[in-house]
């Protein structure tokens, strides 16, 4: 493929991402990003502002907040949304503030309470008809077929059996009253698309998915840093002994749910590498899909999580 | 077993920075696998997954724990597995769905649609095959061409994929016999020619063995060909061919941040573009030059098929989403009635004249579908006589869309050439189809402008013409209340007239029965009447059931904005049996009338009718103040 007018599969995945994002553009009345802050959110954010340039993406971000984010997650927030001229939505789930949801002592209820109960109040409240997500079908099995264009009921129910068929690039945007749509723009890319993307484009992410002396301790047999001691004490009812080790992340979460690695891979080229030479998957250091047996994500998505 | 040959890239460990740097420029191909339920399909793209070290290891403990679990090889790897996501599928041991896979070779990123094997085919093939550069042919070698690999073959064919692999698989079950391999590739090369396949290539393989996927297999020394990988590294993509062709790209959107700058943001379809360029906006056919082809890395000095931009004009032109771009000296064609190949997708079966939303490109019209010219067996190729096409079914019709369309033959343009079908009420995705040519008629008949214009005739009556349709169960006294209105109207010196549902059925429509398709077309010539009616200046009335929202927005959709005045005749289903004035609610209670509204066919309601009049509560004569109290504001 030595032709120069032979596009690569990055330039192919961009086009294909930013014509998703002007259909839904074009046709939603009411659309929004959520954005996670993470590395797929970050590229999802610049595809936006690619394809809307010299335009602001003409739509706010909104960040599902729990509470239990890393600090450094939060402070990328507000300068990616400051700098993409976007207005920034975040939302908490006032219920599960109140009841004191974290972690520790609810398990599988924390992710329900916060992120999907709060993404759909979030979604009721402001009225979004159609949300960009970030997710990508290489994730995880139940991802693979799910639409690029993925339709809710009213009560936010994914039916993966009736799904419809997307020909072409054509996009079956219609939809009634109450009914939403999530858009996934990233469908296409692996996390090695993402990488490479980030390190053709020189995209912002958080510093947690690189390597530094970061204070650490292990809970439950998994290796977590500690971001807020004060915090972990108070739920934990202990504070946990910290030891500095060299650690980074291979994907973020909630502090207390998102295992680190330990690891020197302290560049992009070396994050690349070691995810090259690595032999366990991304999602590995989530706890989300394990427990509910092999179903668990198409579980919690006919329950209207992301 | 072979070692898995893309694991060890030393270079990755070594110098990270020129491995990326070799990858950075791989092309993209997408494919398509398709085969019956026991070809070994999953079995394949599990190896090619597996091969290609897209798989981890806590991915491969699971995989093996399954194995022994679930699987169907004993105790070794089920590759099959890794690939049946669905829980109720992996349950039921077959796939239910298109799924997306992705794997790579230092050549190539590839996109992998998975299609399921069964019955339910039709739908989930043609919609992989849709975006697919490519089809890889499953057979077991010890069965040969089936039915099914000929239905394939089709429809691949028939949506366009000029690349086929025929994947001869299980050769390990036949003793990698050359002399079978052979005669399964004569056979399948006469039937491919008898539908138009051009070439393809035969690769003897076997998926759980691994023979021929990535390394040329010992076992088949006989064959000389390319491995399957080797084969899809080197095949061309089809957004190479788009470049060849004239430039098109439909307009998504238009782009206007401030006073200054006005651009429109599109998908490359086909060929290239430059700044000075001449392009031609269609429908409209002005013509204007790039000004700039503009992208957030800065102002492109061309751009071609596959890219995402936004194009500046010189000229300030008419264009907007739904509008073309294209060549100047080589444009699209504009027009509103095709023949078309379409693939019906729905349990609900086409609705012969029934109104749908058909999407090309970014342009969405109203359509309605002839009686099919006919339905093509998917296994025998044999044309059959059809009055409809049901789920999984694929024929030849008419289409005639209400406005006229940008469009390219499938065959030269498949952004401009494909569409969906969309049902109005349920906006599910009904069918797929793809263009093969415009009817001559459209372009032939044009409209006969005349000088007395509807608004001249409308002006001499002093009135607005209008249509006031009224629908509602039989005996809700439509054609009662109609009466009176009409009656009223005179009084006033309106002009009018009163188009009664059973009237109509004596003349103009007495060709027509009462099958879903001629209710249909009933209400279509009623609803052109009445258009011409309005042109003349009229108040027109019409009295009938209409129980379905479909047929109604259809008529709402032929007559100008805000003259058509939807009348519901809100009567409970006991009260008109009860009143039961032609005695049909009794003969349809004792079966001897089929098809009846309120008894054995539904009544849709309009959801928000410009009136609603309540006959419970409301005499006829009431009920007519009430209509006439509504429309005379409005005129």
């Amino acid at each position: 493929m030595s032709d120069a007018k032979t596009l690569t599969h990055l330039q192919r995945l961009e086009a294909e991402s930013i014509h998703i994002m002007r259909e839904v553009v074009a046709e939603a009345d009411k659309p929004v990003m959520l954005y996670s802050i993470g590395k797929d959110s970050a590229v999802m954010l610049h595809l936006a502002k690619k394809a809307f340039y010299p335009s602001p993406p003409p739509f706010p971000l909104l960040h599902v907040d729990t509470t239990w984010k890393f600090q450094e997650m939060y402070a990328l927030r507000e300068k990616s949304a400051k700098d993409a001229g976007m207005e920034l939505l975040v939302h908490q789930n006032p219920e599960a503030e109140e009841r004191g949801i974290n972690p520790f002592d609810h398990g599988p209820l924390h992710t329900d309470m916060w992120k999907t109960e709060g993404l759909k109040q979030a979604l009721d409240k402001y009225g979004f008809d159609a949300a960009f997500g970030g997710a990508r079908r290489d994730e995880e099995k139940s991802r693979a077929k799910e639409r690029i264009f993925s339709f809710r009921t009213a009560s936010h129910g994914w039916d993966p059996k009736n799904q419809r068929p997307e020909l072409w690039n054509l996009y079956n945007a219609r939809k009634k009253k109450g009914e939403s749509i999530r858009v996934f723009p990233l469908s296409n890319w692996t996390e090695l698309d993402i990488w490479q993307y980030i390190m053709a484009e020189n995209i912002e992410i958080v510093p947690l998915y690189f390597s530094a002396p970061r204070p650490t301790f292990e809970y439950e047999g998994g290796l977590f840093m500690a971001d807020d001691l004060d915090r972990l004490e108070k739920v934990m009812g202990y504070r946990p002994e910290t030891t500095e080790k060299s650690i980074r992340f291979r994907t973020l979460g909630c502090f207390p749910l998102t295992g680190a690695v330990e690891s020197e891979a302290a560049t992009l080229s070396e994050v690349v590498q070691e995810m090259l030479l690595t032999t366990t998957s991304e999602r590995q250091g989530r706890v989300i899909d394990k427990d509910a047996g092999d179903a668990s994500m198409e579980k919690k998505k006919q329950e209207g999580y992301f | 077993m072979t070692d898995p040959i893309y694991q060890t890239d030393a270079l990755i460990a070594e110098d990270i920075d020129a491995y990326l740097e070799q990858h950075q420029n791989k092309s993209m191909l997408r494919f398509i696998t398709c085969g019956s339920v026991d070809d070994g399909k999953s079995t394949l793209i599990g190896r090619l997954l597996y091969d290609s070290k897209m798989i981890f290891e806590d991915q491969l403990a699971a995989l093996e724990n399954d194995s022994k679990r679930v699987g169907t090889q004993g105790q070794e790897i089920d590759f099959a597995l890794l690939v049946d996501g669905l829980a109720a599928e992996r349950e039921q041991g077959i796939t239910i769905d298109v799924a997306y896979r992705f794997f790579a070779t230092e050549k190539r990123k590839f996109i992998v649609a998975d299609c399921p094997g069964h019955e339910q085919y039709t739908r989930n093939m043609v919609t992989g095959a849709s975006t697919a550069d490519l089809a890889c042919i499953l057979i077991d070698a010890r069965k040969g061409v089936l039915v099914q690999t000929k239905r394939h073959s089709f429809l691949c064919h028939q949506l366009g994929i000029r690349n086929l692999v025929l994947a001869v698989n299980k050769m390990d079950l036949i003793g990698y016999d050359q002399a079978k391999f052979d005669a399964i590739v004569a056979h399948y090369e006469k039937f491919a020619k008898s539908i138009g396949i051009e070439s393809f290539t035969a690769i003897p393989i076997s998926g759980l063995a691994g023979d021929n996927i990535t390394a040329s297999s010992d076992n088949t020394n006989w064959y000389e060909g390319p491995t399957l990988i080797d084969h899809l590294e080197v095949v061309e993509v089809s957004s190479a061919a788009n470049l060849d062709k004239p430039f098109r790209m439909p307009v998504q959107w238009v782009n206007r941040p401030n006073l200054d700058f006005r651009g429109f943001s599109g998908l490359i379809a086909t060929g290239s573009v430059k700044p000075g360029d001449t392009l031609r906006s269609l429908p409209s056919g002005k013509t204007s030059q790039v000004k700039s082809v503009v992208t957030m890395s800065g102002d492109l000095d061309e751009a071609i098929a596959g890219q995402s931009v936004t194009i500046t004009l010189e000229d300030e032109i008419d264009c907007s989403r739904g509008d073309v771009l294209a060549a100047a000296d080589n444009p699209p064609e504009v027009a509103d009635q095709f023949e078309s190949t379409i693939v019906w997708m729905d349990d609900e079966a086409l609705v012969v004249g029934r109104a749908y939303w058909l999407k090309l490109g970014t342009q969405t019209v109203s359509v309605t579908v002839a009686e099919p010219k006919y339905e093509i067996d998917v296994n025998t190729m044999d044309h059959l006589a059809a009055q409809t096409l049901h789920l999984n079914q694929i024929g030849v019709c008419e289409i005639t869309t209400d406005k006229r369309i940008v469009f390219d033959p499938y065959e030269e343009n498949r952004a401009l050439g494909g569409f969906i079908l969309i049902d109005k009420i349920s906006n599910r995705t009904v069918g797929a189809g793809m263009i093969h040519f415009s009817l001559r008629r459209s372009q032939n008949v044009h409209w006969q402008a005349t000088d007395i214009t509807r608004e001249h005739h409308a002006g001499m009556k002093n009135q607005t013409p209008r249509v006031l349709w009224f629908t509602g169960l039989s005996g809700s006294g439509k054609s009662t209340i109609a009466n009176e209105v009409e009656k009223k109207l005179a009084i006033m010196n309106r002009h009018t007239f009163l188009l009664d549902g059973d009237n109509v059925r004596h003349g103009l429509n007495k060709d027509l029965g009462f099958t879903e398709s001629d209710r249909i077309e009933n209400i279509r010539r009623i609803g052109e009447v009445a258009k011409l009616m309005t042109d003349a200046g009229l108040i027109v009335l019409t009295a009938f059931i209409s129980p379905f929202r479909a047929d109604r927005q259809l008529v709402r959709e032929m007559i100008d904005a805000g003259e058509f005045i939807e009348i519901h005749v809100d009567t409970p289903l006991e009260v008109a049996e009860a009143r039961d004035v032609k005695g049909l609610y009794k003969k349809a209670r004792e079966g001897k009338l089929k098809n009846f509204t309120g008894i054995d066919s539904p009544y849709e309601a309009p959801e928000n009718p410009e009136i609603r009049v309540n006959t419970v509560e409301m005499s006829p004569e009431e009920a007519a103040d009430h209509i006439i109290a509504q429309i005379l504001p409005l005129k």
